[in-house]
C-alpha cells in the first residue's frame, strides 16, 4: 500500500469519479478506500488498539536508544556498576554479574530480539503463503504432497525441530531466524490453503481463467490481493511466535553468542545463578519485556482477525 | 373456562448493534384450551419473536412490556425458578428448522427424555421408555430411539421434535414452521399428525407459518400479522376464502411455491418490499404497498375493528372490503 | 506452547490449524432401513489403515530427517567426542573409524536404518552408556511431570474456557482472556524463573529444583512420595500455566461456534437450568473440535517439558536433552528427536482415531 498521490488523503477516499481515470489508479482508490474502512473497524478494537500502542512506543524506544543510552556501557571493559548490583537511582534496574546495567542491555536487546522476531515471521508467512496457495491450485497429488508435509510440520514440536536445526547449521543469528521459519510456517500453510480455494471458486476468476490467465496471473492478480489481509493478521500473530521461539532458543545457549537478545540475556542470567542469588531485577525486565511485545503482537493479530472476520465479532 | 394463553399488548423491542428493532408493536390474542390458532404473515413480520417471548427466550437485552399469562400465571414477571417449571410442561415449542434443534451428539430417546426426567422426575430408564411410547405415537419405530439425529431424515426428525414436545403433556405447543423444510407429501404427513395429537389431547396449538393454506387447514382460527402487529383475526376458512384486510387478501391469494426462497421472502408477489421494523411508515404501515389505499391511510394510526363478533381486521376500510 | 506454537492464539476455533474442515454432517443420508454394518465395518478399517499408515508414513519421514540433520549437515562429532583438548590426525581418524563416518553416505544410512530397526541407538559421547538407557531412566520423570501439567491445565483450561465463552462479552470473559493471553505470551523458562524466585528463593515454600531431597532414594515409600510431590508442584504448575492459557483459548472459540445453535434454544425451552444447558448441550458439542485442536497441540506440550525441566533441573527427557545441547552429545539427541517427534505422532494418530469414536456425526460415507 504505497506510492500515494495525494498525502492524508486516507479516510474519506470514497470519491473517486473524475481525475482518476486510469485502471490502475481505480484499484489504487479501491485499495486505499478498504484500507480506510479497515482502520475505521480495526479503531474500535480495543485490545488491538492497546496493542498497537505497546508497539509504536517499543518501536521509539528501540530506535532512539542511541540517544537516551550509552551503548558502550554494554562493553565488558566498560562495565560502570559492581557485580549484581540490585536497583538503585543510579542503575534502575541493577546490573548483571559483571556489572553492566540490565536496563541498557534490555534496550539494546529489542532490537536483536525484534529483528529475529519480524524476519523469521515474514519468512514463515511467506513460505506458508506460498505452500498452501500452491497445495490448493495445482490440487492432485502435488496437493497432496504438500498437504502431507505441511500435517507433519504442524504436528511435529516444533521447538525439538528447531533446535536440530540450530545445532546442525551451527548457532547464529541467520541460523536462527532458518529455524524459526522452518518450523512455523505451516499453520499459515493450512489456513492460505482454505482461503485460496474459497477464492478460487468465486465466480470473476472462473471467469479469468476461461479468458485463458495462467496460473501465475491468476495467482498474483487475483489471489494473492484478496488473500493479503488473513496474510497479514497471520503474519501479525506469527511474529508472537518467532520471538518466543527466538527466546526459547536463545536460553538454551542456540543463540548469537555476540548479540543479546532478551532470550540471551535470561541465559545469562540463568548461567550466573541469578535464581539463587534473587537477583529479580536481572530477570524481570527482558522476560518482562518479551510477554509484553508478544502480547501486543497478539493483541493486533486478534483484533485484525476480528475486523477481517465479521463472524467473530459477536453481538457488542 | 380459564384460557390456557391469553397475550394483552404485547410489545418486543430487540436492541442490537445496529440500534432498536421493534419487532412487535402490541399484539393481543387469547387461546381457550383445545384452540387452534394458525400465525401468517410474511418473513421478518414478528412471528418466532411473539413464540420466543410466550417461553422467555429472547436475548436477555430484549425489552418485552405488556402480559403473557400461560395458565393464569405471568411469564413477564415471573421468577426463573418458576419459569423454568412452566417452560415445557405448560407450553412447549417445536421449533422452526427442526435440522438443527436436535443435539447432534446425543441420542434420540434421551432428548425426548430429557424432559420427562427434568419435570416429571422419572428416572432416565422410565423416561426412555415413555420416550419410545411417544416415538411410535409420531409414527417413528422402537429401534431409532438410539438413533443419533444425523441418522434420521428431515421429516424424521420433525417428528423427534414433536414426540418431544408432547413429552410432557402441556396445554400449549407452538409450532413455529414446522414444516416448512419438509417436501409437501412428509409435510401433509406431520400436519395431520400434529392435528390429530392436539385434538385427542385437547391441546392448544399456535401453529406459524407463511403458508396461509396450511394454516387454514389445520387451525380453526387464523391470525395475520404485518409488521408487528396483528391486521385480521378471524374463524380460519372465512379469512382464507375472504380476508378484510388487503394484505391478508393477498396472502391469501397466492399459492406458495413450496420450497422456493424467492418466494418465502415476498410470498404473494406483493409489490414494494416487506417494511424494514426499525423504520415503519407512518399511520397503517402496509399503505406503501396497498393496492386500495386512501388518503388518510398515511396519517391515521390504525388499529384492530371489529368486523364481525369473530372477526378483526385492522383497516379503514373493513366495512366497505368485505 | 506458548514457546515455539505452531498455532498462535488465534481468535478463530480453526484458526492456524483449520480443524473440523472434516465433521461432515450428513443430513439425513443414512437409509430408513438403517446402516449396513458390513460396509460400515469395511469404511471403519479403510479409515484405520489410512491413519496407521500416514503415521508410518510421517515416522518414516522423522528417521530421515533425524538421520540428515544430525549425521550429515551436523556439526563435527568428532570434536564433540574427543572435546576440546586438540587431536592429532591419527586420534581423529581413530574416531572417526569408531563412529563409522569415513564410511559413504549411503552405507552410513544403511547402518542407521539396520540401527533403527534392532533398536541399536549407539552411545552418549559424554557417558559412553547406551543413549536409550539413559532415555528409558529419565522417561518415567518426564511422564509424571507431564501428566500432571496436562491433567491440570485440561481440566481447568476446559472448565474456564467453556465458562467464558458462554458469557460472551462478560467481565469474566473479559477478565479470562486476558490471562490466558498473558500466561501464553510469557516464555515458559522465564515464568519458571520467577516463579522460583518468588515461591522458593523468597517465600521458601517449595524446593528450588530437583525431584527429591538431598536425603534422596533412601526414604521409605511415602514420605519419598511426598517429597516428589513437593517437588512437583511447581514445574507442574509453571508447565501448565501456558497450556492451560491455550485450552482456555481453544475452548472458548469452540463455545463461541456453538452458541446461537438451535439446540441450544431447545434446550432452554426445555427448563433446563443455564448452566445445565452449558454442561449437557454445549460443551460436549464443543469438546469435539476442541480435541482436535488440543492434539495438534501436543507436540509443544514436549516444547514446554524441554524448557520447564531445564529450569527446575527436572531430571526428565527435556533435562537430558538440554544437557546434550549444551555438547552436542550427538547420537543422544537424535534418539531424543525421534522420541518426542514419534510420540507426538503417535499421539495425533491416536486422537484421530478416538476422535472418530466420540463423534457420532463422523461416519464419513465413502
Ligand atoms: N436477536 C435479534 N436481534 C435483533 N433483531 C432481531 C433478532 N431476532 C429477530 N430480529 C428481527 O426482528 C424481526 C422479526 O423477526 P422474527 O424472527 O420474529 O420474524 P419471523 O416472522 O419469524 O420471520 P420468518 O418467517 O423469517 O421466520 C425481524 O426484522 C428480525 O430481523
Ligand atoms: S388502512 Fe389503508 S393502507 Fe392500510 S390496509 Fe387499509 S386501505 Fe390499505
Ligand atoms: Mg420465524
Amino acid at each position: 500500500m504505497r506510492t500515494e498521490p495525494q498525502p492524508g488523503s486516507m479516510s474519506g477516499s470514497t470519491n473517486v469519479t473524475t481525475e482518476l481515470k486510469s485502471p490502475r489508479s481505480i484499484v489504487w482508490a479501491r485499495r486505499r478506500a478498504s484500507l480506510a474502512d479497515f482502520w475505521r473497524l480495526y479503531r474500535r478494537q480495543r485490545a488491538g488498539m492497546v496493542g498497537l500502542a505497546i508497539l509504536v512506543v517499543i518501536t521509539l524506544l528501540t530506535v532512539l536508544a542511541p540517544w537516551y543510552t550509552d551503548e558502550s556501557e554494554l562493553n565488558a571493559a566498560n562495565a560502570p556498576g559492581g557485580r549484581m548490583e540490585s536497583p538503585s537511582t543510579e542503575f534502575w534496574f541493577g546490573t548483571d554479574q559483571i556489572g553492566r546495567p540490565i536496563l541498557t542491555m534490555v534496550i539494546w536487546g529489542a532490537r536483536v530480539s525484534l529483528q529475529v522476531g519480524l524476519v523469521a515471521a515474514v519468512l514463515a508467512v511467506t513460505l506458508g503463503t506460498v505452500i498452501g496457495m500452491a497445495a490448493a491450485h495445482f490440487g492432485g497429488w502435488i496437493s497432496w504432497a504438500l498437504m502431507r508435509l505441511t500435517d507433519w510440520f504442524i504436528v511435529l514440536p516444533s521447538l525439538v525441530l528447531a533446535i536440530a536445526l540450530v545445532i546442525a547449521l551451527g548457532p547464529s543469528k541467520l541460523t536462527i531466524i532458518i529455524a524459526i521459519a522452518l518450523t512455523s510456517w505451516a499453520g499459515t500453510a493450512r489456513l492460505v490453503r482454505a482461503q485460496t480455494m474459497a477464492i478460487e471458486g468465486r465466480p470473476y476468476l472462473e471467469r479469468a481463467r476461461a479468458l485463458g490467465a495462467g496460473n501465475w496471473h491468476q495467482m498474483t492478480r487475483h489471489v494473492l490481493p484478496n488473500l493479503m489481509p488473513l496474510v497479514l493478521a497471520s503474519a501479525t500473530l506469527q511474529v508472537s511466535s518467532a520471538i518466543l521461539a527466538e527466546a526459547s532458543l536463545s536460553f538454551l545457549g542456540l543463540g548469537d553468542p555476540s548479540a543479546f537478545s532478551w532470550g540471551g540475556i535470561l541465559e545469562r542470567a540463568f548461567d550466573a545463578g541469578a535464581i539463587s542469588a534473587g537477583a529479580w531485577w536481572y530477570m524481570l525486565p527482558p522476560g518482562l519485556a518479551i510477554l509484553l511485545v508478544v502480547l501486543a503482537f497478539t493483541l493486533c493479530g486478534r483484533a485484525m482477525e476480528v475486523v477481517l472476520n465479521p463472524r467473530l465479532r459477536g453481538n457488542q | 373456562m380459564t384460557p390456557v394463553l391469553e397475550i394483552d399488548d404485547l410489545r418486543i423491542t430487540y436492541r442490537g448493534s445496529r440500534g432498536e428493532v421493534p419487532a412487535v408493536r402490541g399484539i393481543s390474542m387469547s387461546l381457550e384450551p383445545g384452540d387452534t390458532l394458525g400465525l401468517a404473515g410474511e418473513s421478518g413480520c414478528g412471528k418466532s419473536t411473539v413464540a420466543g417471548a410466550i417461553l422467555r427466550l429472547l436475548p436477555r437485552e430484549t425489552q418485552v412490556t405488556g402480559r403473557i399469562v400461560l395458565d393464569g400465571d405471568d411469564v413477564l414477571t415471573m421468577s426463573f425458578g418458576k419459569l423454568r417449571a412452566v417452560r415445557w410442561a405448560g407450553a412447549s415449542i417445536v421449533f422452526q428448522g427442526a435440522m438443527h434443534s436436535l443435539n447432534p451428539v446425543h441420542r434420540i430417546a434421551r432428548q425426548i427424555a430429557e424432559p420427562i426426567v427434568l419435570h416429571e422426575g422419572l428416572s432416565s430408564d422410565a423416561a426412555e421408555k415413555r420416550a419410545v411410547e411417544l416415538m411410535a405415537q409420531v409414527g417413528l419405530p422402537a429401534w431409532r430411539a438410539s438413533s443419533y439425529p444425523h441418522q434420521l431424515s428431515g421429516g424424521q426428525r420433525q417428528r423427534v421434535m414433536i414426540a418431544m414436545a408432547l413429552a410432557c403433556s402441556p396445554q400449549l405447543i407452538i409450532a413455529d414452521e414446522a414444516t416448512t423444510a419438509l417436501d409437501v407429501m412428509i409435510q401433509a404427513q406431520v400436519l395431520a399428525l400434529i392435528k390429530r395429537l392436539v385434538a385427542e389431547r385437547n391441546i392448544a396449538l399456535v401453529m406459524i407459518s407463511h403458508d396461509l393454506s396450511v394454516l387454514a387447514d389445520t387451525c380453526d382460527r387464523l391470525a395475520v400479522m404485518y409488521a408487528g402487529k396483528l391486521v385480521e383475526d378471524g374463524p380460519s376458512h372465512e379469512v382464507f376464502a375472504a380476508a378484510r384486510h388487503p394484505y391478508a387478501q393477498a396472502l391469501s391469494a397466492a399459492f406458495p411455491t413450496v420450497g422456493d426462497p424467492a418466494e418465502r421472502r415476498n410470498p404473494h408477489g406483493l409489490a414494494g418490499d416487506p417494511p424494514d421494523p426499525s423504520n415503519l411508515p407512518t399511520g397503517c404501515s402496509f399503505h406503501p404497498r396497498c393496492p386500495v389505499v386512501r388518503d388518510d391511510c398515511a396519517s391515521t394510526s390504525v388499529e384492530l375493528r371489529r368486523a364481525r363478533d369473530d372477526w378483526r381486521a385492522a383497516c379503514l376500510r373493513v366495512e366497505e372490503v368485505a | 506452547m506458548g514457546n515455539l506454537s505452531t498455532t498462535p492464539p488465534s481468535v478463530s476455533p480453526s484458526g492456524g490449524a483449520g480443524g473440523g474442515d472434516d465433521a461432515g454432517y450428513s443430513a439425513g443420508t443414512t437409509p430408513p432401513g438403517g446402516v449396513h454394518r458390513s460396509a460400515a465395518r469395511r469404511e471403519l478399517w479403510r479409515f484405520l489403515a489410512g491413519r496407521v499408515s500416514g503415521a508410518v508414513v510421517s515416522m518414516l519421514l522423522v528417521l530421515l530427517s533425524a538421520f540428515f540433520i544430525f549425521r550429515v549437515i551436523g556439526g563435527d562429532p568428532v570434536r564433540a567426542v574427543g572435546g576440546d583438548s586438540p587431536m592429532t590426525p591419527e586420534q581423529r581418524a581413530e574416531i572417526e573409524e569408531r563412529l563409522g563416518l569415513n564410511e559413504p553416505l549411503r552405507v552410513q544410512f544403511w547402518e542407521y536404518v539396520k540401527d533403527v530397526f534392532t533398536l541399536d541407538w549407539g552411545q552418549s559421547y559424554v557417558s559412553s552408556a547406551q543413549v536409550t538407557d539413559l532415555m528409558w531412566d529419565r522417561l518415567p520423570n518426564t511422564l509424571l511431570l507431564t501428566g500432571t501439567a496436562l491433567i491440570l491445565a485440561a481440566g481447568l483450561g476446559v472448565w474456564i474456557g467453556a465458562r467464558a465463552g458462554w458469557r460472551q462479552g462478560s467481565t469474566f470473559e473479559k477478565t479470562q482472556v486476558g490471562i490466558s493471553l498473558t500466561l501464553w505470551s510469557a516464555p515458559t523458562f522465564w515464568l519458571g524463573m520467577i516463579v522460583i524466585i518468588v515461591f522458593s528463593v523468597r517465600l521458601d515454600l517449595f524446593p528450588v529444583n530437583g525431584m527429591r531431597s538431598a536425603r534422596g532414594g533412601d526414604q521409605d515409600f511415602l514420605p519419598d512420595l511426598l517429597d516428589v510431590a513437593h517437588h512437583l508442584v511447581l514445574p507442574a504448575c509453571t508447565m501448565a500455566a501456558v497450556i492451560y492459557a491455550q485450552y482456555v483459548l481453544i475452548m472458548r472459540s469452540s463455545i463461541l461456534e456453538e452458541r446461537g445453535n438451535d439446540y441450544l434454544t431447545v434446550a432452554k425451552a426445555k427448563g433446563l437450568r443455564d448452566d445445565v444447558v452449558r454442561r449437557r448441550h454445549a460443551v460436549p458439542n464443543a469438546l469435539l473440535p476442541t480435541v482436535t485442536l488440543i492434539a495438534l497441540q501436543f507436540g509443544a506440550i514436549f516444547n514446554g517439558a524441554l524448557l520447564t525441566e531445564t529450569i527446575f533441573s527436572w531430571p526428565g527427557l527435556g533435562l537430558l536433552f538440554y544437557q546434550a545441547i549444551k555438547i552436542p552429545d550427538i547420537p543422544l539427541l537424535q534418539v531424543l528427536f525421534i522420541f518426542f517427534a514419534g510420540t507426538t505422532i503417535l499421539a495425533n494418530m491416536l486422537a484421530d482415531i478416538i476422535y472418530r469414536f466420540l463423534d457420532p456425526r463422523v461416519r464419513r460415507s465413502a
